[in-house]
């Protein structure tokens, strides 16, 4: 996988500092069934490689069970991946001893979904936030609370009446800006967010989306957002992955993959989104996706979309395909990308590729 | 939702014949909604709940109409009373609820019913589906034997008919390979699978009115299209009213005919859908339009900001409820504005509604241009700045 070096719209691009580079990156759960006898295996992350820039806001959008948070679990070491390389600001975390890697991880923090449930309840505001400056044995208590007090500032919490606060006095928009206050405590150069405001009203979560864009702005944080709404990664984000089944789909620049989408699936995505357009206040009505996503535990040869894919071909079922970079700093891994126009796809084999859609079951 | 078990007498011949058929002879002997009538009526419904001594206003005074055969969505954000007043509705409040008003079902008022009417109604005449398929089925039941079960309480059938109509509800649904999911449970089923064997379920008593509330919610995307698709086939095929309980603003602009838009616990903006979203007339309905992250926008461009929080239902602000948070506020909103016809079919309670002369918002930035970092979060007081449109 190369380094995109330019964006489409031919707009000059900074050199770039890789920041994160994952490579190859493997996850895989054991299952037991029914009394933890017969195992089987998750395939929640396979084989997935892309790096995060500097100051660059890489988003990842997948459905449920695509493996999203488990890669970014996989990043963090928590738990270790399988396999695959992780090089975070150029050290290699997979070889890293439990105390290097709390130090490395001082630079990645994350924010969670739940925003209650990632907070003590039992503690007050200014507590939690002061918890990681207290966890890496920064300053003194003074100097904390100062740096408390700047940090509430930065999210938009007026500290003189939110400090003493606990986590059941605030709203859950509110408590996403604990959580964040918390994240950036430490100066980190890369934030995950996994499904960071998925819980939050749409006004509400606007507000948190305009602090995040601030604080990238602010601090030059690098995110890697994750979400399951592609609207809502394509406002944040730089570049956008796609993953289907634990895998990357297609990785490109954000304008791109919504303007030209290479993959299959990614159009799909698109075509299920229900919107209205902000001009005329019409709707566009979403084009639903035949089938089940299939399981992870048995995932489908070759490419795992094939299933569900209204281009599939027999080649897709025999060969599994590679990130191919299609158009510049935007690759799909597609024997058959939407570059290729429907006439030149070579004769459909009836039912060939086509499982029943009902051989598909989703685990959990 | 679980209905009671009754007791099916085995004696009883095998009537059903499709559900298309079977539904013929039911309707006969029902008095249907005259055309034009409303098959429900919602007058001024009012819920309290009092939790630790505090009197909570979940609904203050929500009031529509719906003929049959509509599919109408309530939009609304969490606690804005939408849940709360269809589970009025279907007589699900729990005992400390306070309820008042009126809602009238095809002309009979359902407040004060008693448990033994209103259960019959419920999953007859009235059916829910709920934003969680995996909790509202039985882990430990096959979808055979939880279907059965609804389809028992609502048609007297022997063995072998209760099966072949509960296979035959869940091939309505669409379910793939339904005679093989019949003897499953709900864990070998994906979400999909498992919401149309919820809509299988509420359709067992053939209702006129099915309550889908936050049904395609906890689905992915892709996979609600899918549902909602089924639910807009399925009402033109049984001629059934649907009301979708949504969050999202998108989803009923694209399937629903008319919008009611709550917020905090009362119907602000109702219209046509197509009225409604090239029209808007409330302030809130506006911000929540712009609010929406739109494949549209540019990447980090900044979002329309609407200050503040959704109002503490048990210490509402004076007159209009959204006013501390609106761009249009005035003194005038501290008196409370009516609900009212004011355009034909277009509902709205405001007395600055946008897009009119006394549209009083300060000249609003276009929605996708980037704003300053400044105007970003800015929280809870900010009245100047984001605008929304």
């Amino acid at each position: 996988m190369t380094a995109p070096q330019q964006q489409p719209q031919g707009r000059p691009v900074p050199p770039k500092t890789t920041l994160l580079r994952a490579r190859n990156l493997v996850q895989e759960f054991p299952v037991r069934g029914a009394g933890g006898v017969k195992g089987g295996v998750v395939h929640a992350v396979s084989n997935v490689s892309f790096d995060v820039y500097a100051g660059e806001t890489l988003g990842v959008v997948g459905e449920t069970g695509s493996g999203k948070s488990t890669l970014a679990r996989s990043v963090i070491q928590a738990p270790r991946p399988r396999s695959g390389e992780v090089e975070f600001q150029g050290t290699d975390l997979m070889k890293l001893r439990r105390r290097d890697l709390k130090q490395a991880r001082r630079q990645m923090q994350m924010v969670y979904q739940d925003p209650f449930g990632s907070l003590n309840p039992r503690w007050r505001i200014s507590e939690l936030v002061e918890e990681p400056l207290v966890g890496y044995g920064e300053g003194n208590a003074s100097t904390r609370k100062r740096r408390v007090d700047e940090l509430l500032d930065l999210v938009g919490l007026d500290p003189s009446q939110y400090a003493r606060r606990r986590p059941h006095e605030i709203s859950g928009g509110q408590c996403q800006r604990v959580a964040i206050a918390r994240a950036i405590a430490l100066d980190p150069a890369l934030v995950i967010c996994d499904e960071a405001v998925s819980s939050l009203d749409v006004l509400i979560q606007a507000q948190v989306l305009n602090l995040f864009e601030k604080l990238r702005r602010d601090l030059n944080l690098s995110y890697l957002f994750i979400a399951h709404d592609l609207a809502l990664v394509k406002q944040v984000s730089d570049r956008v992955a796609v993953m289907y089944l634990g895998q990357l789909a297609e990785i490109g620049p954000a304008e791109g993959i919504y303007r030209q989408p290479l993959h299959p699936y990614t159009s799909a995505l698109l075509d299920s989104i229900p919107r209205i357009d902000p001009a005329t206040g019409r709707a566009n009505k979403p084009v639903s996706l035949p089938g089940e996503p299939p399981s992870p535990v048995d995932p489908p040869s070759g490419c795992r979309f094939r299933t569900r894919c209204p281009r599939a071909q027999l080649k897709c079922a025999e060969e599994e395909p590679q990130l191919v970079e299609l158009l510049p700093g935007h690759q799909a891994a597609c024997h058959f990308p939407l570059t290729v126009p429907e006439s030149e796809l070579p004769p459909r084999p009836a039912g060939a590729t086509q499982a029943a859609p009902d051989a598909s079951v989703a685990v959990g | 939702m679980r209905a009671d078990r009754t007791t099916y007498a085995t004696g009883d011949a095998y009537v059903s014949t499709g559900m298309i058929d079977s539904r013929a002879p039911a309707e006969a002997h029902r008095t249907p909604a005259a055309p034009g009538e409303p098959l429900l009526t919602v007058e001024d419904l009012r819920v309290q709940f009092t939790r630790g001594g505090r009197r909570i206003n979940a609904v203050n005074g929500l009031s529509y109409e719906m003929v049959p055969g509509k599919l109408m969505a309530i939009i609304g954000e969490s606690g804005s009373g939408k849940s709360v007043s269809s589970r009025a509705l279907m007589g699900l409040l729990p005992g400390t609820a306070t309820i008042t008003g009126s809602i009238r079902f095809d002309g009979r008022e359902l407040i004060g019913l008693d448990e033994k009417e209103l259960r019959k109604l419920r999953g007859g005449d009235i059916a829910m589906v709920f934003q969680d398929p995996a909790r509202s089925l039985n882990p430990t039941m096959k979808i055979g034997a939880q279907i059965s079960e609804a389809v028992r309480a609502h048609a007297d059938l022997d063995k072998k008919g209760v099966q072949a109509r509960a296979v035959e509800l869940l091939r309505l649904v669409r379910l793939p390979a339904p005679e093989r999911r019949f003897h499953e449970y709900p864990h070998q089923l994906s979400g999909g699978m498992r919401q149309r064997v919820m809509i299988a379920i509420a359709l067992a008593g053939e209702p006129r009115l099915l309550i889908a509330d936050e049904a395609t919610t906890a689905l992915d995307v892709t996979t609600q299209a899918q549902i909602m698709e089924l639910l807009v086939e399925l009402r033109e095929r049984l001629g059934m009213a649907v009301i979708m309980i949504s969050h999202d603003l998108g989803l009923a602009a694209s399937y629903a005919e008319d919008v009611v838009v709550m917020y905090a616990g009362r119907a602000v903006e109702h219209a046509p859908v197509r009225t409604l979203f090239s029209n808007v007339r409330m302030p809130y309905t506006r911000a929540l339009l712009g609010a929406i992250p739109a494949l549209e926008r540019e990447p980090h461009s900044m979002l329309p900001v609407t200050p503040g929080q959704p109002p503490d239902m048990s210490a509402l602000p004076q007159g209009c409820p959204f006013r501390p948070r609106c761009p249009n506020a005035t003194d005038k909103c501290l008196e409370h504005p009516p609900f009212l016809e004011h355009e034909p079919d277009h509902w709205y309670a405001c007395w600055h509604p946008a897009g009119t002369e006394l549209d009083t918002a300060p000249e609003v930035t276009a929605a996708v241009a980037p704003a300053t970092a400044a105007e970003a979060a800015h929280h809870s007081t900010a009245h100047d700045q984001g605008a929304a449109q």
